[in-house]
């Protein structure tokens, strides 16, 4: 399966021209980028690790692709993201988001249904890769 | 009331009998609005032989302390400070309307009551025999009355940090057919819908709980669809389960079942009114479910240019109310609408600071001092071919809902789905890169059609599909285009 969280995960993967493209846009609306990575990809996992500090000071999108090369190089079967912060006043909040490295292979989830009374289920959301310590998924891949 | 004074002697403020509104003080031209005062613009059509400034002070009156009759009571009171003060009276060119500026003093509404803010301002005054029609324009909200009232359960930015979406529209469609699908069968269209790439899935207004699908059935249902759709994208996914029924009572009983499901968002038609919106929204924000408003029922008295509330006013006192989303139009979908005034709609929902801006049909400025905004739901008629459009008129921060867009696509409800979810981010992506999407639209959608045979799939079926029909409800100043 494919993961399809993110701004542009039903279109095909983006080249590192289309990805520049969309940090200049980042940029060019001074949203400061940032860049996360992750191997549980659990649709509630909202803190995934920062590669470094939400880089506020690089304004050059070549910069910001550099240290993407960087992180994708260490963990090349993580997922990793390019984020847009737009910090002003009444926003405050992450303005784009998008998935730029994935694992090859991608198992996917298991739903989980705990039987209760009166006909109702209690769901739960299990990402297989995950019955794996962190740093050993996607291992395969 | 004029006609009935008309030659008689200027009397006494005080002498027992009828004196013209307009000399009891409704009528005040040197007045200046107080910043704490709540304003309104009225669009005013008088009967024959009516002065417009009579007619207008009539409205202030009304809507405030009068009465057809001087009454000698009013003078154990700070009359002067409870009277409503119209205090500009514009004639529309070339019509026999007239806009009345009318400013209320903040004394005279209760806190946190949207109740009682429209039994004062749209109470009565609608039925007063002297005018022809009578419609409400708009209303400036100072910020001391906005602060009484708790806001959206959770606004735009929370909604967004919630479902882990950020960067483009959100995406929905309404459960078809709206009527008589049982709830395994209903079920079945939100689980495809949602595996193929919306964000959400909707009860239509009218599904509440009827014979051929109980609530409690459909709510099952619709959860395990969600959650099924969850596990197949992993993404956060949503179902509006309509709570909307005959009491409070019952409606909470159903909030609270979507709860202990574990849905994300609940949903509430307008018809429920005003006072029960306000509850579901303090219930939402203690609850945590995101709380969807349809507007069901609004355009019997939001459509008609001479008559009624202009929708832009719904918008404020729902964003005061408390809901998180509302329907505001698509302007080129089935549903009423023209361009401009949409997006005077959609900027008061969404802003914190509102200019007055009489091309949208904004007559005041509006500070909503902080309180969250509302998202913006288009639905009607809508379809993957018009995203550029959709995006130009509306932006980012909104729900677009593909019904029949999303449900009758030729290979599938996923399929269409999926369509829908391939042209919102391609044009995401051709915007941010820069390109001119609204005029390159076509093109753009067509070059991802080249790999998405459900979006090509999508373009063909609906390539000619618009709704050309003129708007009946426009702003006065500019003539504009109708889709």
């Amino acid at each position: 399966m494919r993961i399809t969280q993110g701004t542009f995960s039903y279109l095909p993967d983006f080249d590192d021209d289309q990805i520049r493209a969309q940090v200049q846009y980042c940029l060019d609306n001074d949203w400061p980028v940032s860049i996360e990575y992750t191997d549980d990809p659990h649709p509630r996992n909202v803190y995934w690790d920062m590669w470094g500090m939400p880089m506020f000071d690089i304004k050059d999108a070549a910069g910001i692709m550099l240290e993407l090369n960087k992180c994708r190089e260490v963990f090349p079967n993580h997922y990793v993201r390019i984020n847009g912060y737009d910090r002003r006043y009444g926003r405050q909040t992450t303005a784009l988001s998008f998935i730029v490295n994935r694992p090859k292979h991608e198992p996917g989830f298991r739903v989980d249904r705990m039987e209760f009374s009166d006909r109702q289920l209690k769901y739960s959301l299990h990402a297989y890769s995950t019955d794996r310590p962190t740093g050993e998924r996607y291992e395969d891949s | 009331m004029a006609g009935k004074s008309n030659g008689a002697v200027k009397k006494n403020r005080w002498s027992a009998g009828v004196t013209p509104y307009a000399e009891m003080g409704y009528y005040n031209a040197d007045y200046e609005p107080k910043e704490t005062d709540i304003l309104c613009a009225f669009r005013i059509v008088p009967q024959e032989g009516v002065e417009p400034i009579e007619a207008a002070a009539a409205v202030a009156g009304e809507s405030s302390t009068a009465t057809w009759t001087v009454v000698w009571t009013d003078r154990l009171t700070a009359h002067e400070h409870y009277q409503a003060k119209c205090y500009r009276v514009d004639p529309v060119p070339g019509t026999d309307q007239h806009i009345a500026y009318i400013a209320y003093d903040l004394d005279l509404f209760e806190e946190n009551s949207i109740a009682n803010l429209t039994s004062s301002i749209i109470g009565n005054v609608f039925g007063f025999k002297a005018l022809k029609s009578l419609r409400l324009e708009d209303m400036r909200i100072p910020p001391h009355y906005t602060k009484t009232f708790q806001g959206p359960a959770h606004g735009i930015v929370m909604e967004r940090e919630y479902l882990n979406k950020y960067g483009r529209p959100l995406l929905g469609a309404t459960t078809k057919p709206k009527l008589g699908l049982s709830a395994r069968n209903y079920g079945r269209v939100v689980y495809e819908a949602l595996r193929g790439g919306l964000d959400f899935v909707k009860d239509d207004e009218n599904i509440n709980s009827q014979p051929f699908m109980r609530w409690r059935d459909r709510f099952l249902f619709c959860m395990e669809a969600v959650n099924k759709a969850q596990a197949a994208t992993g993404e956060i996914k949503g179902h509006y389960l309509n709570v909307t029924a005959g009491t409070m009572e019952e409606m909470y009983e159903r909030a609270e079942f979507a709860k202990e499901l574990g849905s994300v968002i609940i949903m509430i038609d307008l018809t429920i009114g005003y006072t029960a919106i306000q509850s579901m929204s303090k219930w939402c924000r203690k609850n945590g479910l995101i709380l969807h408003l349809h507007r069901a029922g609004h355009s019997t008295y939001t459509r008609q240019k001479t008559h009624g509330v202009n929708f832009r006013v719904i918008c404020k006192w729902m964003r005061l109310a408390g809901v998180d989303h509302i329907h505001a139009g698509t302007v080129v979908g089935k549903l009423e609408g023209d361009p401009n005034a949409v997006q005077g709609y959609y900027a008061t929902l969404r802003e914190n600071i509102i200019a007055p801006n009489p091309v949208q049909g904004l007559y005041f400025e509006q500070n909503w001092a902080s309180m969250p905004g509302v998202m913006p739901v288009a639905s009607g008629g809508i379809h993957a071919g018009q995203m550029h459009q959709l995006l130009h008129y509306l932006g980012e921060d909104c729900v677009l809902q593909f019904g029949g867009g999303t449900i009758g696509h030729p290979d599938g409800i996923a399929e269409g789905a999926t369509a829908n979810r391939v042209a919102v981010e391609a044009m995401m992506q051709a915007r941010n890169e820069g390109r001119d999407y609204l005029n390159e639209g076509p093109e753009i959608l067509a070059r991802a059609a080249r790999w998405s045979p459900s979006l090509r799939k999508a373009l063909e079926v609906w390539k000619d599909v618009t709704f050309e029909f003129e708007s009946t409800d426009t702003p006065d100043v500019v003539v504009t285009p109708t889709f």
